[in-house]
């Protein structure tokens, strides 16, 4: 009788838990159902679901009127090279932060936090200006540049609270056992500190890949990445409901699978540590 | 412990990010500070000068900063509002012992992973659109009058565009720390004759007011800065009916050019994160000890 009743309960949460699932993800198959139909068919009424004839045109469409492969390449460019650059940065610093904490290591860390709180457009006139000065509008490089950035607090706390999770008895072990520096370092810690730094990078892609403030001001051509690109649909002409998703599907299917992987990273890097 | 050696060495790991954060803080927010004291037009190169308050008062007694302060606030405290309710029932919903938890999560997390520009357009067109977006044909199907979204109710839109972003963050916040809620201790309520009602009230709100304080804190810092779902959807129109702060800052320094301006606003932007920057910094701080 009661495991009746358990599973009755289930069952209806079950039920409730999909529908509401099905809802909020609706928009995101509606996009990507979209993008396979033929423009007539993308506005048809009553709207059509899964009936209607494939189609793989939008894609091609989509590519033969605008460079769409390189913005998806610039996107590439900026998100990997932004997230590169600030892991090398940030792994010697939040190395030493945790496994040769000072006196001064938590104000150095909450200092670093508090620039990320800064809002955008408290220093968006000034990057504009000298960017513009520097020759750097529009470019890849001053792009990923102000990406790494704005970013490198994340990556130092995310990998900081990695880090500190390594046992330091495992070091005093390895050093007891005669291990020098070079080999504690590459033998004892990496292995420890890759799953970290892993996630680390994943969750970094994921905010550099839909960054989309300083994109949109510092980029309109060249180095425009898909962000930027897919923001010129806002002033369509004609129908263009199926090009506008099969844009979109492209552009956000890459960093759907990645999230995905990264559900438990993005907890701890979005709250800095404070809920686990 | 540490040698001294060791502990230059340390310093020496920690001052590359140091000093390129010192230099992105510093830099531009003094060179933000100090155009915001100038008469500084980009289309009237050559005329710079001081003008102390000047752009302040401008800025204050524009009647569109007003308008702007008030969106801002009705915007953040509206998707505020949205996420922190629905992100608790969604995440009770998917805690409960049901069949495939995990493909529910992932799909419930799914808007969070979409490019803003992405979700403000696939809304504008293919949702609130009045004559080919679902949302109309499905009101003409009941036989309703459609709804112009953007048009009629263009802040509300944008309220529920954003919302729907961030609602699967505070979700999987909420259900992360949902999971840490001690099992034992509930059943021990259980057992004691605490009701659900009761067990939620004194078990599972107490648990979670840690997770709900981060989730509002952070939450503000992203959503004063939303952009790209202003800019696609409305462009901060009609008049100023969708124009928040950071919106506003970016019209006068971008399109209208005045830099003096636009600094002028972009300090008080700063100054209204900091208040907020300031109690999340402690909530943060606590943890670290």
């Amino acid at each position: 009788m009661a495991r009746n009743v358990t599973n009755t309960r289930k069952w209806v949460f079950t039920i409730l838990a999909w529908g509401v699932a099905l809802i909020i993800f609706f928009p995101i198959l509606w996009t990507i159902l979209t993008s396979f139909k033929s423009e007539a068919d993308a506005v048809a009424t009553p709207p059509k679901l899964l009936f209607f004839n494939w189609t793989l045109e939008n894609y091609h469409e989509v590519q033969a009127r605008s460079d769409y492969f390189g913005h998806f390449l610039n996107s590439v460019i900026i998100s990997l090279g932004s997230t590169a650059l600030g892991l090398l940065i940030a792994i010697p610093a939040a190395w030493a932060m945790a496994f040769q904490p000072g006196k001064r290591t938590k104000d150095v860390l909450m200092w670093m936090l508090s620039t990320k709180m800064m809002p955008a457009v408290g220093v968006l006139i000034p990057i504009y200006i000298l960017f513009q000065r520097l020759g750097l509008l529009d470019s890849r490089i001053g792009v990923l540049c102000v990406l790494m950035l704005m970013n490198l607090p994340i990556i130092i706390w995310m990998l900081y609270t990695y880090f500190r999770e390594i046992p330091g008895e495992i070091l005093e072990a390895s050093r007891m056992d005669g291990a020098s520096l070079w080999n504690e370092i590459l033998y004892v810690l990496t292995p420890m500190a890759i799953p970290g730094i892993a996630s680390t990078m994943l969750l970094n892609i994921i905010l550099a890949w839909n960054e989309a403030f300083w994109t949109l001001n510092l980029t309109t051509s060249q180095a425009a990445p898909l962000t930027t690109f897919i923001a010129s649909y806002s002033s369509p002409e004609g129908l263009f409901y199926a090009k506008l998703s099969a844009a979109s599907t492209m552009a956000i299917a890459p960093i759907l699978i990645m999230g995905w992987f990264s559900q438990k990273q993005l907890v701890r890097g979005l709250t800095f540590g404070a809920v686990k | 412990m540490a040698t001294q050696h060791q502990r230059s060495l340390a310093r020496l790991m920690v001052a590359p990010s140091v000093g390129l954060l010192l230099l992105w803080m510093i830099v531009p927010l003094g060179m933000t500070l100090w155009f915001s004291f100038q008469r500084y037009n980009l289309l009237m190169p050559g005329m710079v000068e001081f003008t102390g308050f000047d752009n302040y008062r401008y800025f204050l007694s524009d009647p569109g900063f007003w308008i702007s302060l008030k969106n801002t606030l009705i915007m953040v405290a509206g998707i505020l509002a949205i996420t922190v309710l629905g992100g608790t029932a969604l995440a009770i919903l998917i805690d409960q012992p049901i069949f495939g938890q995990g493909y529910v999560r992932i799909l419930m997390i799914a808007p969070f992973f979409i490019m803003p520009t992405v979700s403000a357009l696939v809304w504008k067109n293919m949702f609130m659109n009045p004559v080919n977006g679902l949302l109309g044909q499905v009101s003409r199907a009941f036989g309703l009058q459609p709804v112009d979204w953007l048009a009629q109710y263009p802040l509300f839109s944008i309220v529920l565009i954003v919302s729907w972003q961030w609602l699967p963050f505070a979700t999987l916040i909420f259900l992360t720390s949902l999971q840490s809620l001690d099992r034992e201790q509930v059943e021990a309520a259980e057992m004691d004759g605490a009701g659900v009602w009761a067990r939620f009230t004194n078990l599972t709100i107490p648990h979670m007011g840690r997770a709900i304080t981060v989730v509002v804190l952070i939450e503000t810092i992203f959503l004063l800065s939303v952009f790209a779902e202003i800019l696609v959807t409305t462009n901060g129109g009609p008049g100023y009916q969708t124009t928040t702060l950071t919106y506003l800052v970016y019209t006068q320094a971008l399109l209208q050019f005045d830099v003096g301006g636009a600094s002028a606003g972009g300090i008080v932007a700063v100054i209204l994160a900091n208040i907020v920057a300031f109690f999340l910094m402690r909530m943060i701080g606590k943890t670290l000890d």
